[in-house]
């Protein structure tokens, strides 16, 4: 056995971390944080010249065709860093759906567009409230045109194109949803950025007017496509998630070792040991559900809708744990602007809602383990 | 990333599972599935003589304390061919749980401290099972805090005259050898005092009175010295150096990794999957679903991070602290399923025993929760073995550190 990554895998993840501690620095972060660009492009730039935007991308388009293991453990470095590029929408959600769904020409053109870091692009997925459903998708399409809103889209208002979700029919199944591509530049679309929990990732809300769209996979199988995105999704945002919450501990520890209050450094206090140490068990307990997530994506095992619901589950619960505790170690500094706690408990909070939020994906891990049961 | 065998470890498991299958006492394999919680319940059978017939089975045959050396009754196996061994063992591994102190922990420390004449006498009937040994550490004055135990041992000639009172000894009322921590020295600071030794617990002077726990079982002891003559020969290692001695059997306590801990919620999932809910199946209940959900990913996080342990153990790395996770995360975990169990069997959840519902299973969880969250290190020092060792976080303050044994301020029993 051999449940860990190999050492190829652990190199890229160094070089990562290596490529991502000097190019996007909290200082980096927070241009776009501030709201001076919607996102950092020289750093984008940067991910596709050093092949992680198309790394886990065939190499017939355009990518380097190492695979989904590899993606991980860039994910989660990515996550450790807090990076303000569209990373997820472009990488676990757009390219995940074409690599899927989409014909030889669509993967053509849009695949060797995002490894080269020329198309961003996203999931057009929820109309307000609610989770994941068929049922609460509105939009409609009929002959090749789309009607409706999405919101809230994520990277929304900086995408090329988007993969967007409607209603193909009337039966009220799941066979009613279709999913189409529909290029972002062209008519019909209007684009409206939201402020949001966390503005280093941009929100939209997008309205599509009589828009041409073109079908990605087969008519009435649009409902099954996303869910195989949104697993495939959940495990690379657990990594996210997971290199996130090492990071938020990571601040909490050395700021625990650093100050000192009482004649004492606050760390040598129990009440802040044992709240650290807390930290770093649901850290690892994510971490766990996480290299099993991967497993079961870049195997495609029939394990992998459970795996990536408790990935997802876990990982969620991990982040926010500790972007929440990093806060509370940092005392009054931790809740002001200047330091950047603040920029891990909002990335931790938008992730947890933007696959779905943890009920719809605790209702998803039981059903699935109801069904294996069954089995 | 991969779940397979080695060609060599796929060799080994073939062996022990063909070895398994043909030996094991299989008509316990159901009682033993059922008890999940410290507690083995066999229907027909004395568990003591089911335990001690099937470890004398095992060792007869080469697969009693696989990672020992063969010349002391072990296998002198890898770490991951124990963790595998453990892996086919599955529900008859309960059985050498009478063991686990002797085998884990008094077993290494005689290695690593006792004379060769006495590690040849003494360890091969421990690994067969037919001697069960026990550790005398705890006190009322030193639970956590073990080295403030107060036991003195003074030398006599060629002898050592124990007394004192040790508490919480798993298995005293049964084991045949116990290693006990003394205190030589109350001059000195308290961890310079010590001086640990084996004895014959039927030695004249030892009285071991059973404990009756919250649960209404007796798993461990009080045991009282009174002029308890231990010879000098069966002293572990120098005097005053004892505390040295123990944290080698402490450091064996707590690197058994691989063996599945109990979370209690596969049970409970089971439970849920089958209980019907005034409105309708509780497995479809928001709320019930949303509890399940929180507690199948700690289970299945434990469960990875075992694995993930067991990998790095086959690439010949050491277990480390951050292997402390499994029982703090279990421990706390298992009573807050058990009370949950019980809320959702509402008012009859009170009733215990034979008559309550699937024969008082979570009931007598509730009843020995508490346990686990206690022994072998609170969830409190779990905590600060996580924050010190892994984190780097400071020691916490010990105001009697450099200060002699019997000038520190005392209160409470002993």
């Amino acid at each position: 056995m051999n449940f860990d990554f190999s050492d190829d895998q652990k190199q890229l993840r160094d070089q990562a971390r290596k490529f991502l501690t000097e190019k996007c620095s909290p200082k980096a972060v927070r241009v776009v944080l501030d709201g001076k660009a919607p996102y950092d492009k020289e750093l984008w730039k940067g991910l596709a010249e050093m092949g992680f935007l198309g790394v886990a991308i065939p190499e017939e388009f355009g990518g380097a065709g190492a695979g989904h293991l590899e993606l991980c453990v860039i994910a989660e470095e990515m996550g450790r860093a807090n990076a303000p590029v569209p990373f997820s929408s472009t990488v676990y959600l757009a390219a995940e759906a074409l690599l899927i769904a989409g014909s030889d020409a669509q993967k053509k053109k849009w695949l060797p567009a995002i490894a080269s870091g020329e198309a961003i692009g996203t999931l057009a997925l929820f109309e307000g409230k609610g989770n994941p459903s068929p049922k609460a998708i509105k939009l409609t399409a009929a002959n090749g045109v789309l009607n409706g809103v999405k919101k809230p889209v994520a990277d929304g208002a900086i995408a090329d194109f988007a993969v967007v979700a409607a209603r193909t029919g009337s039966s009220g199944r799941d066979g009613d949803i279709s999913l189409f591509l529909v290029d972002l530049k062209a008519g019909g679309v209007e684009v409206k950025s939201l402020t949001n929990l966390d503005p280093t990732r941009g929100q939209a809300e997008i309205a599509f007017t009589n828009c041409k769209a073109e079908p990605l996979g087969t008519a009435g199988e649009g409902w099954s496509i996303l869910t195989q995105v949104l697993d495939r999704a959940a495990v690379l945002c657990a990594f996210e998630q997971v290199g996130g919450s090492d990071r938020a501990l990571e601040m909490g520890r050395d700021y625990a070792l650093d100050r000192i209050a009482f004649g004492r450094q606050i760390g040598s206090f129990q009440a802040v040991k044992h709240m650290l140490a807390d930290m770093y068990v649901s850290a690892t307990l994510a971490r766990s559900n996480s290299y099993y997530g991967a497993w079961a994506l870049s195997t495609n095992a029939a394990e992998l809708p459970e795996a990536a619901a408790a990935a997802r589950i876990s990982a969620t619960q991990a982040f926010q744990h500790c972007a929440k505790n990093n806060i509370q170690v940092h005392g009054g500094m931790g809740f002001t602007w200047e330091f950047d706690c603040h920029m891990y408990y909002r990335r931790a909070n938008a992730m947890a809602l933007g696959l779905g939020s943890l009920t719809y994906w605790e209702d998803q891990l039981i059903d699935r383990m109801r069904k294996k049961n069954a089995a | 990333m991969n779940f397979d065998d080695t060609p060599q470890e796929a060799e080994f498991r073939a062996t022990a599972r063909a070895w398994i299958g043909a030996n094991a006492p299989k008509q316990y394999e159901d009682d033993l599935r059922k008890s999940s919680l410290g507690r083995t319940v066999l229907k027909n059978g004395n568990i003591l003589e089911v335990a001690k017939a099937w470890q004398k089975k095992k060792a007869d045959a080469g697969w009693a304390c696989l990672h020992w050396p063969k010349e002391y009754g072990g296998r002198g196996s890898s770490p991951i061919e124990r963790v595998i061994w453990q892996q086919e063992e599955g529900p008859f591994g309960q059985l050498s749980r009478m063991f686990i102190i002797g085998h884990g922990m008094c077993g290494p420390t005689m290695m690593a401290f006792a004379r060769e004449e006495h590690k040849r006498t003494y360890l091969p009937p421990l690994a067969s099972g037919e001697k069960v040994w026990c550790q005398l550490f705890s006190e009322p004055a030193g639970g956590s805090d073990v080295a403030g135990l107060r036991t003195r041992a003074e030398k006599d000639g060629d002898d050592w005259i124990i007394n004192g009172q040790k508490i919480w000894t798993s298995g005293a009322h049964y084991s045949d050898y116990g290693i006990l921590l003394t205190r030589t020295d109350p001059t000195v600071p308290k961890h310079k005092g010590l001086t640990m030794f084996f004895l014959d617990m039927k030695s004249p002077g030892v009285e071991v009175r059973p404990i009756k726990q919250a649960s209404g079982a007796s798993d461990f002891n009080e045991v009282y010295f009174t002029n308890v003559r231990i010879p000098d020969h069966q002293r572990l290692g120098e005097v005053g150096d004892g505390w040295n001695v123990s944290l080698t059997t402490l450091m064996n306590e707590r690197s058994a990794i691989g063996a599945a801990v109990s979370t209690g919620f596969p049970e409970l999932f089971e439970y849920c999957s089958s209980l019907m809910l005034d409105d309708g199946p509780a497995i479809e209940d928001r709320a019930v679903r949303s509890k399940l959900a929180n507690w199948a990913v700690k289970a299945s996080g434990l469960k990875y991070t075992s694995m993930r342990a067991i990998s790095a153990l086959s690439k010949g790395e050491r277990p480390g602290p951050e292997n402390s996770i499994g029982k703090l995360v279990a421990g706390s975990m298992i009573q807050d399923v058990a009370t949950y169990a019980l809320d959702l069997q509402g008012a009859s959840g009170v009733i215990s025993g034979e008559d309550a519902e699937l024969a008082g299973r979570f009931q007598a969880m509730l009843l020995r929760a508490p346990g686990t969250r206690v022994e072998g290190g609170t969830d409190e020092i779990m905590r600060n073995i996580i924050a010190e060792r892994v984190l780097g976080l400071p020691g916490d303050i010990r105001v009697d550190k450099d200060v002699p044994f019997n000038k520190i301020p005392t209160k409470g029993r002993g």
